[in-house]
């Protein structure tokens, strides 16, 4: 038993992870989990797996806590000094492209999947799925990581082609909604995903990042309430802590 | 007289070859020679003024304590330290290695190192080894954009958290953490908290043991607690000291000092071009 835990200790950091992008009529949303698993034990549960490349376009990383990392750091200084030659914000298909030059020309070492998101001004909110291998897709929206396993049937069904200028105003909200609906889906049923739901929005206003709790999402099936943690009760100075109000 | 057909340039970047090696020699049955490793318990917490780094004591080689008083506090730069777990010899040559590159840094650029600086040089190292230095790393420092706490594997990711453990008793003090921090600690209670949480790994984790080294950092200031708590002193010390057996006849002693002392003369004369 102390071997095992002690291999497991040594596992490399990897993010089980469920990330999602979707894109609407006016930009982009993206969602993740905040779980890091070495083996079993989990590593940080409040980290950001949504990472800024440019000012207009993030990256979901999932897979190795490492490679990821370290793919998105030399994009971004690449995506840097590409804005400072072209003169203007890069746009997202040259971010995804060159994440996925990363991931394609170093297959063999690497073992990342990536959803690159942003908003540029010549084609709107565009999400490029680059899985492990160094495919790029450009999807509507595009789910990553192990949770998404159980996303797929969910997506095939909630999802609906871009609203119309009018609605798209709330459609964000709308679609955060959604977003977070699903993250919290997978988290119920993926034990290497947990933790918070965090939730980047890129438009052409710019982007608003936001942060759900874990009590604060909905309870599927068999899911129980949050209770008091005894502790609280046997701190509260009463008299008779095991009353539980 | 030919040699090989073809002459194959030198690869670059680290050759890989040795460690095939090893894993052949491992399934064949040949034990690997037991390496000295910082079993650990090492942690680090973000206060209100700053940080604070704390450590155990204990280096082991497989079963045997070979240590019972190391440091693991390593210092990186003035306000920066960095604790270590792992293969002793990896952390020891990483920090020295990130610690004489920042010094080199602070000499370019004239300003104070930034501990973002030393996770981006620890990072890239040890990912380039894809994991076989085997050094798990919590570094912390107060810099002019605040103070940082961030953890290290060794594979090359980082975390960047309020407070974290590593090493082998890193469950038993992630329990202490999560039940009894929160934001605003002043300094006593930081300290209080980082002892209780290595004594936690002390006592629950073998891996771990000896005593508490505490490290505190703040704005301008650091402060080395070396031995901050000794909780497992030696509980039978012979009244008698150790003597000679009474055959043994003391003919001489000399002593000669190994250093002598220098007299510095204040205010001598400049040296001249």
């Amino acid at each position: 038993m102390n071997m095992d835990l002690k291999k497991d200790l040594d596992a490399p950091h990897s993010m089980g992870t469920t990330i999602i992008g979707v894109t609407y009529n006016g930009g982009v949303v993206l969602g993740a989990d905040s779980r890091t698993s070495t083996g079993v034990y989990v590593a940080n549960r409040a980290s950001d797996k949504i990472t800024q490349l440019t000012d207009n376009v993030y990256v979901c990383r999932s897979g190795s806590a490492a490679d990821s990392q370290i793919v998105s750091d030399y994009v971004r200084y690449f995506l840097h000094q590409h804005t400072i030659q072209q003169g203007q914000p890069a746009t997202v298909k040259v971010a995804a492209n060159l994440v996925r030059l990363l991931s394609y020309n170093n297959k063999d070492i690497l073992q990342t999947g990536m959803i690159v998101g942003g908003w540029d001004k010549y084609e709107g909110g565009k999400i490029y799925g680059i899985p492990l291998g160094g495919t790029i897709i450009e999807q509507p929206f595009s789910i990553g990581g192990s949770g998404s396993s159980y996303l797929y049937g969910f997506f095939d069904q909630a999802w609906k082609e871009g609203m119309t200028k009018d609605e798209a105003e709330l459609f964000d909200i709308l679609l955060q909604q959604l977003v977070v609906k699903a993250v919290s889906l997978a988290i119920a049923r993926d034990g290497a995903s947990g933790g918070v739901v965090r939730t980047v929005i890129i438009n052409s206003e710019g982007v608003t990042r936001n942060f759900y709790p874990g009590d604060k999402l909905p309870l599927w099936h068999e899911e129980l309430e949050p209770q008091n943690s005894l502790l609280d009760i046997l701190n509260a100075s009463s008299p008779e802590p095991m009353n539980i109000q | 007289m030919s040699k090989s057909a073809v002459e194959v340039p030198p690869r670059c970047g680290f050759s890989f070859d040795l460690c095939r090696r090893n894993a052949m020699l491992s399934e064949k049955g040949v034990q690997a020679p037991s390496y000295r490793k910082t079993g650990t318990t090492i942690v680090g917490l973000v206060f209100q003024d700053g940080v604070i780094l704390g450590a155990d004591t204990r280096a082991t080689e497989g079963p045997i304590v070979c240590d019972k008083n190391c440091e693991k506090i390593h210092y990186m730069a003035p306000n920066i330290y960095c604790c270590g777990a792992g293969t002793a010899a990896d952390t020891e040559a990483v920090t020295d290695m990130v610690s004489s590159q920042l010094q080199l840094h602070r000499h370019h650029t004239g300003r104070e190192s930034r501990v973002i600086t030393a996770l981006t040089l620890l990072k890239k190292h040890l990912f380039n080894y894809q994991g076989h230095v085997q050094a798990a790393l919590v570094l912390g420092g107060v810099d002019i954009t605040g103070p940082h706490l961030h953890t290290i594997y060794p594979h090359g990711s980082t975390d960047t958290l309020p407070f974290a453990t590593m090493g082998s008793g890193s469950l038993a003090a992630m329990a202490i953490f999560e039940t009894k921090y929160k934001e605003g600690l002043t300094s006593d209670e930081g300290i209080k908290l980082v002892t209780e949480a290595i004594c936690s790994g002390i006592f629950n984790d073998l891996g771990s043991g000896s005593n508490v080294d505490v490290c505190v950092i703040t704005k301008g200031h650091k402060e080395y607690l070396r031995n901050h708590l000794l909780p497992n002193p030696r509980t039978y010390v012979s009244p008698k000291d150790y003597s000679l057996s009474k055959k043994t006849e003391v003919l001489l002693t000399k002593i000669t000092p190994l250093k002598e002392k220098v007299q510095v003369i204040e205010r001598g004369d400049a040296m001249e071009e």
